[in-house]
């Protein structure tokens, strides 16, 4: 088969967790909200009503277009896109693509050490339509305006991307940095992140793209790189046969596991687009309407630097950190509970050493617990002074890796502390010297026949008694005492 | 001279929801067609320099802020002028997802 190139460009519609509606004053937040419980004359497209746009919603758009290295437009025009569907209540959507507030930008992201810089095309801002939910019995469809007016930030990037992988990279990247800024949820599987691709294939070396085909329905990381990998199969098949690629939008059918071409909802494609009257257009340099230096002031660290700044503060491994850092609440969690060991402040070695074995568990035992049960770290009930506590335990010997895991499933359950826990349970290790001899005294007697075995030089039967005085203590003894231990008690026999 | 033609019409139509009669959509390719060839005098004016007019208010930055206030008007008035509701939401003909 002939070699092709993949080209991928993305658009990628994020929510805005602002307080109101973009152009209006109902709650932007409806889940376990009733049926268009939040929505006004405005969101539900009467006649007559004037939208006034959300400046917060304003504010924050610039502000993800500074933490992507972007242009603020000097003008920005809200403008009417028209189209008919049920979830559009006034039979138009109020966006700005035409003339955008954001112009540009980038995002760097990394696929297995392999830098490559993204860029950005525009960010606009626009408001969401309605749900439409479509019973299974009946010959109805049903709509709920709650989620109409919701503003919505359209990111589109040029098409840089090169491969299926990339391109989830990439969303996963824009995730972190709206989370980091505060200004988006930007959950894929809730749909306030969703995302479009224009993909298309072209012989390897070739100048001019390909017929593009734009894929929809990718409801979460996994879904953008498999939904793109079969749509880089399926042009493969026909562009190898020497068939034409029809430019078409196709759903991606997880179940399925193909993509579908989509009936377009309009045949005539034409959205008719005009500046929306009834909103003046925003110049955010003029009579200083919109602060821009205290918006560069929000900028918070952003992942990347976070990340790196992990790697070089706590000598962290960079796939720990980017695990650490992948998650804003999860990093915090982190660096609030490594504060709490109380060695760490003002020593940078004992720190690191802190922060690796930190890291460890919450990569390897938190997360797993956090994700099987799909728990946020936010709703985790380990306090970050108990994490700690645990954690200088298994340091100082005082419990073995073995109980800690114990004591760490538990708290994860119900909150408690270790201390409280460990008592509860019986689980501290035994680290008193005068309570193991005793133990080990008794198993001697016990067991003469291996002490035998041991003094004419069978190694084995060390491991068999040193098994025996755990199982005495039910493996709550300290295994390093009890080898010194029952070392000397055989040399002196 | 720029002749709309009766396809246009009929896309046109078809994007805003009318239905036209054979005779509606030749008298309208008539009329569009002549209104549109009287717009184009606005290309005699010299706009070199002119912005595209986005406003006719003479105003910019024009702003609320993001406080949430519930409308006062009870949900039952509301979805009033809805044809047909159910629990609330709003029903409409099965639209094809
Ligand atoms: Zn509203």
């Amino acid at each position: 088969m002939d070699k092709y190139d993949i080209v991928i460009g993305l658009e990628i519609h994020a929510q805005l967790r602002t307080e109101s509606k973009m152009f209006c004053t109902c709650d932007n937040y409806s889940v376990g909200a009733g049926p268009n419980k939040n929505t006004c004359p405005i969101c539900l497209g009467m006649p007559g009503m004037l939208p006034v746009p959300n400046k917060k919603a304003i504010e924050w758009t610039y502000l993800l277009g500074m933490a992507l290295g972007a242009k603020v437009a000097e003008k920005f025009c809200f403008e009417r896109k028209n189209y008919f569907y049920p979830d559009l209540p006034k039979a138009y959507q109020i966006t700005s693509s035409t003339m955008p507030p954001i112009i540009g930008g980038s995002v760097e992201i990394d696929d297995n050490d392999v830098l490559k810089k993204i860029r950005i095309n525009h960010v606009h801002l626009e408001e969401d339509a309605g749900k439409l939910i479509h019973p299974k019995i009946g010959e109805y469809s049903l709509v709920d305006l709650n989620r109409a007016g919701t503003p919505l930030l359209e990111i589109v990037t040029e098409p840089d991307l090169r491969s299926p992988r990339e391109a989830r990279i990439f969303v996963q990247d824009l995730r972190s940095i709206l989370r980091y800024l505060g200004i988006s949820d930007a959950n894929m599987e809730q749909g306030n992140l969703r995302c479009d691709a224009n993909i298309s294939l072209k012989p390897q070396g070739q100048k001019e793209l390909g017929t593009k085909v734009e894929v929809k329905n990718m409801n979460s990381f996994k879904m953008i790189e498999r939904a793109l990998e079969h749509e880089v199969k399926r042009q493969e098949e026909i562009l190898s046969e020497n068939k034409k690629i029809v430019q078409e939008t196709r759903g991606w059918d997880d179940a399925k596991g193909k993509t579908l071409g989509q009936r377009s909802k309009e045949e005539a494609n034409d959205y008719r687009y005009f500046p929306e009257p009834d909103i003046p257009s925003i110049e955010p340099n003029k009579d200083n309407s919109i602060d821009l230096k205290e918006i560069k002031n929000w900028l918070p660290e952003l992942p990347k630097e976070k990340r790196i700044r992990f790697e070089t503060e706590y000598s962290l491994s960079k796939q720990d950190a980017d695990n650490l850092t992948s998650d804003l609440d999860l990093a915090r969690y982190f660096e609030q509970t490594l504060a709490e060991i109380p060695q760490v402040a003002g020593n940078d070695e004992i720190k690191k050493q802190k922060a690796k074995k930190l890291a460890n568990w919450l990569i390897t035992e938190l997360l797993a617990k956090l994700n099987g049960q799909g728990i946020s770290i936010l709703d985790c009930k380990i306090k970050h002074q108990n994490f700690a506590v645990l954690i200088e335990k298994i340091d100082s010997g005082k419990i073995s890796g073995k109980i800690a895991k114990e004591i760490f499933s538990e708290m994860f359950v119900s909150g408690r502390g270790v201390e409280e826990i460990i008592k509860e349970k019986g689980l501290s290790l035994i680290s008193d010297e005068k309570e193991i001899e005793t133990i080990i005294r008794a198993v001697i007697s016990e067991n003469t026949a291996s002490v035998q075995d041991y003094k004419s030089g069978k190694e084995k039967a060390f491991g068999y008694l040193v098994g025996q005085v755990m199982a005495k203590t039910k493996g709550q003894a300290n295994p390093q005492i009890v080898n010194k231990l029952l070392k000397e008690f055989l040399d002196k026999e | 001279m720029k002749e709309i033609s009766i396809q246009q019409v009929e896309d046109l139509a078809k994007l805003a929801r009318l239905g036209l009669t054979e005779q509606e959509k030749t008298s309208i390719a008539k009329e569009m067609t002549e209104i549109l060839n009287y717009a184009q005098s606005l290309n005699e004016v010299n706009t070199e320099n002119v912005q595209p007019t986005n406003q006719v208010t003479g105003l910019d930055n024009v702003f609320r802020i993001d406080q949430k206030i519930d409308s006062d008007i009870p949900i039952e008035s509301r979805l009033g002028n809805t044809p047909s509701v159910e629990d609330n939401f709003i029903k409409v003909k099965k639209v094809l997802d």
